[in-house]
């Protein structure tokens, strides 16, 4: 008998335990029975502990127990899970709750694996945000804003060589070393906080039971007893033929090691105008193909004045085509594409070709292939997000949900952060805060940035109805863009009211310079149930493009004209 | 002030505007301070500062610009002027279009009801009215008791120069001061700042201290305690500026292309004949004395903006204000003005934005156990690629301790502060406590999340060091 194996039976003899032993190699199915435990434990070693019908392990494992106190737990007839808490996805809100869920002294396993887009295009530790979404391109936004600002310079008394141009791979490698360092960041958080990282990727195998697979292909198991799924979304793609094949994602572009030259962005979600936006003011030829409407879901009034900047700057617009089919024309950094579509409203059939095609039509729910349906998780079955009550639990009561893979629920980090760190919050300590849904402001970053929040107009009259609210409205013209002279009444803001309700701000709107910036404080007001009275007597900050709220008189219903006319 | 809002309320209006020349011979043209020679030009030259810093940013973010980049002054300057007369102009539009007389006239009381006004070629004008608002506003002080004091210009000449002032002291620590200093630095000025005693008087001083070390590392370098004792012409041209360190006791010197006073601003209530018409003012301050109303000790002369006792020197204020009593003399309005909680931003090269009470004034209203103060350093995203330092990007909010901690005042460094704050300002004067502000979702990636986001207390003496989102 190996060392191992009578150290357990000592170890169980010396805790007056009655066990029962079977010795493996003294049968004939031996072998047999060491196959099927493999597959239900993955271990191949002996000896192979069970404890009340739990998987304990080998030696190691079992003594580990023994000296935390699981085995006696154990033993006494409770469940003996590895871990408190697994969460399945190492974004955002999956290591804000992995995070906060240590901090409250629980055992906890976070598994982030980045499946690797069809152009081979994978990334570290941190989810969509800080490697394919916000981060990235907030800083590719900002090279755009500073290509304006050299422009706009040379008018406030700058002088320099006329040359000037973008150098794609310089700011790639700037953005990709500073994701890097975040990268790491979570890591060494993870280590500090004393939570388990596995850059493995998870899925179910049974109740509480997650079988992870590496790089390498390692399969390990482990068992939780509580689990929160944070896996979020990825791209999804057109499903015409040369779409994985030819075509990016914004999971791709962000860490391209070529400038995409002349691009075509199929989408006109708030990722497709962003990228286009950008892009465009890097200086490429940039063309974007919309099926329907911009920014759906978002003011349409707000979503036309986006897009009607973003075009008097150059990016050129395809309304109302869907492609057909991609072809390459010819191979390399960039190549040649040549793109077919067809029209939603005729039987034209157009073709263009480009550098590069980026495909930005949504997202879908990474639900799949996680094995979901052996431990029924019910999901949406039109979008594949989980079904999440108010405490974002889905209908298996120790699994739960948070970000963009929830339904029903605003797709931003911010939320999915503060739905995490409250969930941990709730499950481990006798917090009962939930996450608060409504009202949730955004910033779309595009070449004029919009900020919102709340109700969109269209909403607010489907809601209350046409008559019961008040739409007040105003242009501006940011005193920055005066002196380049650029731009008059590109700017725009609203505020929508309900008239019932004493005129509370029921919708915030505003288009223009750091919208973000803008919105934020807003937001924080109408969550503290701010009226237009309120809005009215409190004084601007001067000169801002703020202030324009604080002095917003013209209602929409009056059609009075709202063009800036110059002065204070 | 808005005289249009009585003109639209069907009321005869007459405005009487004139700009003495500042000792330079600086006029300028309808519209006040602020468009001529405060908040508008110090904003776009402020703004021509951050793009000195954008230039420098985006060769990080991938762009090759060629070398060497300079600023030309002239350019700048005939921009901005340009601009602000567009601004006149629109104010003389605006007021003919509401049939509001105007008149270039400088206007004396003869009594309560009579007002003379005179025009640069010394014409007389009397007129008459049953109701007059005094907002003639503020002049920048200059020092009676230092020899060639004059020969420095102030903030009513530094927005019309045509040429570069070259090397600059600016002499004083008042926002304007900083503010001047900061623009003039970032165009690449070799500039200085003197100090008496402390930065921006009256504001959080935490905050203040912050934002000169980030000018101190901008480049302005800071004469701290130190008063001018004389100015003097050299044969060169230059200011020889003599002064006193009062740490020290020496004598320093130094010369100067330009001397600029920021020492604080007078109002303009001195030559208005105010004892003819019965106005009472402060002896102290010079200021005329009013009620909530804006009322003066004569009953139907009224004062709005810098020159009234007590009010914040805000153009916005002043306009609010003005609107206001207008609408109470001739629309049936009893509304008063609410001077409480106005929000101001300092547009220092790193902005300052605050609103409510700085901590000292808290701790004194409240006593330090019952406040409590959240605060963070954090750094802008922006800031990361251009390899910016950003050690005094930093946020605070001071609140009431108890319950559900209603926010007493909210102070923020960094980019657009101004941007940021007037937000908040709104959800304070709706009561907003840090509950309901830490419940609201940020925006990301913005800086202005980073105050929804604040969590650590100064009691705590926990690192307020924000870390990556």
């Amino acid at each position: 008998m190996d060392p191992a194996t009578s150290g357990v039976k000592e170890l169980f003899k010396a805790l007056d335990v009655d066990i029962h032993v079977v010795e493996l190699d003294l049968l004939e199915e031996g072998n047999g029975m060491q196959d099927v435990l493999h597959e239900m434990t993955g271990q191949k070693t002996v000896p192979n502990v069970f404890v009340n019908k739990a998987h304990v392990g080998g030696c190691d494992k079992t003594l580990q127990a023994h000296e935390d106190g699981l085995l006696k737990k154990l033993l006494e007839g409770g469940e003996m899970y590895d871990y408190d808490l697994i969460v399945i996805g190492g974004g955002s809100g999956g290591l804000a709750a992995s995070k906060e869920a240590a901090n409250l002294g629980r055992k906890v396993l976070v598994f982030d694996y980045v499946v690797p887009t069809p152009m081979g295009t994978s990334w570290g530790l941190g989810g969509t945000c800080v490697n394919v979404g916000c981060i990235p391109k907030k800083l590719m936004h900002q090279a755009a804003l500073l290509g304006q600002g050299l422009s706009d310079s040379r008018k406030f008394g700058w002088e320099f060589d006329e040359k000037v141009h973008h150098n794609w791979a310089k700011m790639k490698d700037a953005i990709q070393n500073y994701i890097g360092s975040l990268n790491w960041g979570y890591r060494v958080a993870l280590r500090d906080k004393k939570v388990t990282y596995s850059n493995s990727y998870a899925e179910f195998v049974e109740p509480h039971k997650i079988k992870a697979s590496n790089k390498r292909g390692k399969v390990t198991f482990h068992t939780g007893q509580k689990f929160i799924i944070a896996t979020g979304e990825r791209p999804r793609y057109l499903k015409i033929p040369g779409d994985k094949e030819y075509c990016i994602t914004s999971d791709d572009l962000f860490s391209l090691s070529y400038c995409p030259k002349k691009t075509l962005v199929v989408g006109a979600s708030y990722v497709a105008l962003e990228c286009a936006g950008f892009l465009c003011s890097l200086g490429l030829d940039v063309t974007v193909m919309v099926r329907s409407i911009l920014l759906r879901g978002f003011d349409q009034e707000m979503a036309g004045k986006v897009g009607a900047y973003m075009e008097s700057h150059g990016v050129k617009f395809l309304k109302k085509y869907v492609p057909i089919k991609v072809e390459q024309l010819e191979a390399g950094t960039p190549g040649r594409l040549k793109v077919t579509a067809k029209s939603t409203i005729s039987t034209e059939v157009i073709d263009g070709e480009y550098n590069t095609v980026l495909i930005a039509v949504g997202r879908d729910a990474c639900t799949k292939n996680i094995g979901l349906e052996k431990v029924g998780v019910r999901l949406n079955e039109k979008n594949g997000k989980i079904l999440v009550d108010n405490e974002e639990r889905s209908n298996i009561p120790y699994i739960f949900g948070i970000g963009d893979v929830i339904d029903g629920k605003p797709e931003l980090t911010p939320v999915a952060i503060q739905a995490g760190k409250l969930l941990a919050r709730r499950l481990y300590s006798s917090s009962s805060v939930k996450c608060d849904y409504v009202n949730v402001c955004t910033t779309v970053f595009t070449p004029l940035e919009y900020g919102c929040c709340g109700l969109s107009e269209e909403n607010a009259i489907a809601l209350y109805g046409e008559e019961h609210i008040e739409v007040y409205h105003s242009m501006f013209w940011p005193l920055e863009w005066t002196v380049p002279g650029r731009d008059k009444n590109g700017c725009y803001g609203k505020v929508i009211c309900a008239k019932l309700d004493h005129y509370r701000v029921v919708g915030f709107h505003v288009l223009g310079p750091n919208a973000g910036e803008i919105t934020q404080g807003f937001g924080a007001a109408m969550k503290c149930g701010m009226t237009k009275d309120q809005l009215n007597s409190v004084i601007g900050i001067h000169p801002t493009n703020a202030e324009v709220f604080t002095t917003m008189e013209i209602t929409k219903r009056s059609g009075i004209d709202i063009s800036k006319k110059g002065g204070c | 002030m808005r005289v249009d809002a009585a003109a639209q309320s069907g009321r005869k209006v007459a405005v009487l505007d004139f700009v003495e020349p500042s000792p330079q011979g600086t006029r300028w043209g309808l519209g006040g301070t602020c468009v001529n020679v405060g908040c508008i030009p110090k904003k776009l030259m402020h703004h021509t500062a951050l793009l000195g810093g954008a230039i420098k940013d985006a060769k990080n973010y991938g762009w090759d610009i060629p070398l060497p980049v300079h600023h030309d002054w002239s350019t700048m300057a005939q921009a901005v002027q340009s601009h602000v007369k567009s601004l006149n102009w629109g104010h003389l539009v605006q007021l003919q279009d509401r049939k509001v007389k105007y008149m270039n006239l400088k206007g004396v009381f003869l009594d309560k009801h009579t007002v003379q006004g005179e025009s640069k070629q010394g014409e007389k004008t009397i007129l008459t009215a049953e109701n007059i608002v005094i907002a003639t506003g503020g002049r920048p002080k200059y020092p009676l008791d230092i020899p060639g004091a004059k020969l420095g210009i102030s903030s009513d000449d530094i927005f019309w120069l045509q040429d570069s002032p070259g090397k600059t002291l600016v002499i004083g620590a008042s926002y304007v001061a900083l503010e001047c200093a900061g623009f003039l630095t970032g165009v690449g000025l070799d500039t200085s700042i003197m100090v008496r005693s402390i930065p921006l008087r009256g504001f959080d001083q935490q905050m203040a201290h912050l934002v000169t070390d980030h000018m101190a590392s901008y480049g302005t370098r800071i004469f701290w305690k130190c008063i001018p004792i004389k100015i003097e012409k050299l044969d060169s041209g230059k200011l020889q500026v003599i002064w006193k360190n009062l740490e020290s006791n020496v004598e320093e010197r130094e010369s100067f292309d330009t001397v600029m006073w920021a020492i604080g601003r007078a109002p303009e209530t001195g030559d208005l004949c105010l004892d003819k018409a019965g106005v009472q003012i402060n002896p102290e301050t010079g200021k005329i004395i009013v009620g909530a109303n804006e009322e003066t000790s004569v009953s139907h002369i009224y004062a709005i903006g810098d020159l009234a006792e007590g009010r914040p020197e805000l153009t916005p204020t002043a306009i609010k204000a003005g609107k206001l009593l207008a609408h109470r003399l001739f629309g049936n309005s009893t509304e008063l003005m609410n001077y409480d909680n106005v929000a101001t931003t300092v547009f220092t090269p790193l902005e300052y934005g605050c609103v409510g009470l700085s901590e000292e004034e808290a701790v004194q209203q409240y006593g330090e156990d019952n406040i409590e103060v959240y605060h963070a350093y954090y750094k802008p995203l922006e800031f990361t690629i251009a390899e910016r330092d950003a050690t005094q990007c930093y946020i605070k909010m001071v609140c009431l301790r108890e319950g559900d901690q209603r926010i007493l005042g909210l102070h923020f460094i960094g980019p657009n502060a101004g941007e940021v704050i007037q937000g908040f300002a709104l959800g304070i004067k709706c009561n907003a406590t840090y509950t309901q502000l830490s419940s609201t979702i940020g925006i990301h990636p913005t800086c202005a999340e980073d105050v929804n986001k604040l969590n650590i207390t100064k009691r705590s003496g926990l690192d307020p060091t924000v870390t990556a989102c």
